[in-house]
């Protein structure tokens, strides 16, 4: 297996086509559910009618805001794990120094990049916050009732880029080439995942709250949130 | 953790499932998650993350506290999570259970809406189970009999139009010895308002019908009740998602309303016909938006007060509190139009927590008081946290402008020795409004 990893030639598929694909499917597969929900939407008669923009963003804007419902308010612990948790798993890899370079050396852009310390940091809270989120779905008794096996899978699934990338940046267990050969596989197969796993909720999200928003305020004249 | 539950028996479920085949029930099933239902189910199911978010939101959760079986998405896991996963291939005692946790444990009051970071439509998801259940002709006995009065009657128990129109000529009878030449106009063209009633207003609950039409006339409202079915403003059918009835029953309350050509409908306190009136009927009927607006009692009442047609003499002194029907609050925010009423009426209000739009269901809602006695356990079981609510308050009278609210409570009441009066609007409207000296026999 390490003589596997550490072959010149599965280290360049991983770090030249396999992005690409990654980036492909993630995009491409993306805008296919978006779509692929949205024409099915058509076939029931109470949506579209009744979507509302004003709604829309009011329950997007309560849901996005730190303590912006309810709910929120009622679960301050798994609130502010959850707001950092999202702050930095998509904050991390998008301004993380090292993933500028790539970029800049493969098609010469840049923009803003974080100080190291800072995102590593950032990488240690979201394995942090992953792990209290694995904890309470192994301890709180109604969440393990709903948990399945594809949930702790997806927990890993997510941890894994960001555990390697830590365990490579710092040179730490593996050599790094095996290492950082893992960290981008981790990484492209969480992104080709995310379309096509509970991970899409990073987009339907916006969906599902249009509908309920708009339902909420502009039929129900009442809050969502 | 274990789907663990007492033993009822509803013949409407039990032997309703004798008459069936696994055939049938997937056919159903099909014709349901299939052809019926398609964004929205896939959408929601797909988008679960299962973070437990709407767990304590629910309030025969909080009835059974621990017991994670009864949290609004173990309710779904255990009903569509469930057929999708064995493929439509369900055995009988499947829909068994799945018929017991979507008509006798969820209210489909959508609290759980409110609580899901997506926004998932729980109450969307256990009515389509419901539906299904219902396609098979797996449904609690008692509203099954109701809602196939409302196929053939248009009412929901069983009466003729010539005992609706006695009723009425009795109830007129009766009104004039409070009110001089008190009219209860039958079938009048072109009135400005068609009161419609509930069923039980016209058999055992007589004295709402009466009151209403005390403040008609006290009000000087252009009003008339209709002269054929479709004067009872219930739809049954729509606890059951038997929606072809329910389409039929709402229909023929805007057609006798057209054919009047009457201005407006206004029903009583009730909530799941408001709603269904507004717009999940409407919407099943392929219509936008209601042909003619219809009025709750809520909006009715706070009209003719805010507009001084009726004028509160004295006010209810002893503490009250307001419970806030689901179906015409989380429905359709009439909160404050309801405050506004209350604070005319009483000098002491004490307000549950959390009130409003967030406050908790009856327990009754939904179709669960219509399933009869044999569900009534698991009604008072999750209507403890409403009960601990109005103790809470401390008022004496709890006022609850809906009939599944009101008898509801009055359950709790009895169960959780509440020790509170539950009233309607109307009655207490009749008990405080000024009746003016000519009009007095």
């Amino acid at each position: 297996m390490e003589q596997f990893l550490n072959d010149p030639s599965i280290y360049t598929l991983v770090r030249g086509p396999l992005v690409w694909l990654a980036f492909i499917v993630f995009f491409v597969g993306m805008l296919y559910r978006i779509f692929t929900t949205l024409k099915m939407a058509k076939k029931e008669k109470v949506i579209y009618p009744y979507l509302s923009f004003k709604y829309t963003l009011r329950s997007i804007f309560r849901w996005l805001m730190p303590f912006g419902s309810i709910s929120m308010r009622k679960h301050p612990w798994f609130t502010i794990i959850t707001f950092i948790f999202h702050i930095c798993i998509i904050v991390t890899p998008i301004f993380l120094t090292g993933h500028m370079e790539l970029w800049n050396e493969s098609w010469e852009i840049s923009w803003l990049s974080l100080p190291v310390g800072l995102t590593d940091l950032m990488t240690i809270t979201v394995i942090v916050c992953l792990f209290f989120i694995f904890l309470r779905r192994l301890i709180q008794k109604d969440i393990r009732f709903l948990t399945s096996t594809s949930d702790y899978i997806l927990l890993v699934l997510v941890a894994l880029p960001f555990i390697t990338g830590f365990l490579s940046h710092h040179e730490l267990l593996l050599q790094y080439k095996i290492m950082l050969t893992i960290h981008m596989l981790s990484g492209e197969l969480m992104l080709i995942a995310i379309p096509f796993t509970k991970l899409s909720h990073m987009f339907m999200f916006f969906l599902t709250r249009a509908h309920t928003g708009s339902e909420f305020g502009a039929v129900r004249h009442s809050r969502d949130y | 953790m274990e789907f663990k539950r007492k033993p009822v028996t509803d013949i409407g479920i039990d032997e309703a499932l004798n008459r069936v085949d696994e055939e049938k029930i997937k056919k159903a099933i099909q014709w349901t998650l299939k052809k019926e239902a398609s964004a929205r189910l896939k959408i929601f199911v797909e988008t679960c993350m299962r973070c437990g978010m709407c767990t304590n939101s629910c309030h025969h959760y909080l009835g059974h506290e621990g017991d994670p079986t009864y949290a609004p998405a173990a309710k779904v896991k255990q009903t569509i999570w469930d057929i999708l996963d064995k493929k439509g291939n369900v055995s009988k005692e499947d829909i068994k259970k799945y018929a017991r946790i979507a008509f006798s444990e969820c209210n489909l009051c959508r609290r759980c809406v409110q609580y899901c970071p997506f926004g998932i439509d729980i109450a969307y998801l256990i009515s389509l189970v419901r539906r299904l259940c219902c396609l098979i002709g797996v449904v609690p006995q008692y509203i099954y009999d109701q809602v196939l009065s409302h196929m053939q009657t248009t009412n929901m128990l069983w009466f003729r139009q010539d005992e609706w129109l006695d009723t009425i000529q009795w109830l007129e009878d009766e009104l004039r010895a409070e009110i001089k030449n008190g009219k209860i106009p039958v079938g009048k063209k072109d009135a400005e308002v068609l009161y419609l009633a509930h069923g039980l207003e016209a058999k055992y609950m007589t004295g709402l019908l009466t009151n209403m039409a005390k403040i008609m006339n006290v009000a000087k409202v252009d009003w008339t009740v209709p002269d054929t079915d479709g004067w009872d403003y219930t739809v049954k059918a729509l606890y059951a998602q038997d929606l072809e009835t329910m389409g039929k029953v709402i229909r023929t309350h805007y057609e006798t309303a057209l054919r009047l050509n009457i201005k407006r409908i206004v029903i009583g306190e009730c909530g799941h016909a408001f709603r269904t009136a507004v717009y999940e009927g409407v919407r099943y009927l392929g219509w936008k938006e209601p042909p003619i607006p219809y009025i709750h009692g809520v909006q009715f009442f706070y009209e003719l007060i805010k507009e001084r047609k009726i004028k509160i003499t004295k006010k209810i002194e002893e503490p009250v509190t307001i419970q806030d029907p689901c179906n015409i609050i989380r429905y359709r925010g009439m909160g404050q139009m309801l405050r506004y009423i209350v604070k005319e009426l009483c000098e002491n209000i004490i307000e549950m927590s959390p009130k409003d739009d967030h406050n908790y269901c009856c327990s009754a809602g939904g179709g669960m008081i219509d399933s009869g006695p044999p569900w009534k356990t698991a009604r008072i079981e999750g209507g403890k946290v409403k009960a601990e609510q109005i103790s809470d308050t401390g008022a004496k009278i709890v006022i609850a402008p809906c009939h599944t609210c009101h008898k509801g409570i009055e359950d709790l009441n009895v169960y959780y020795k509440l020790n509170v009066h539950v009233k309607f609007l109307v009655d207490i409207i009749a008990e405080v409004m000024e009746i003016p000296e000519e009009m007095k026999p």
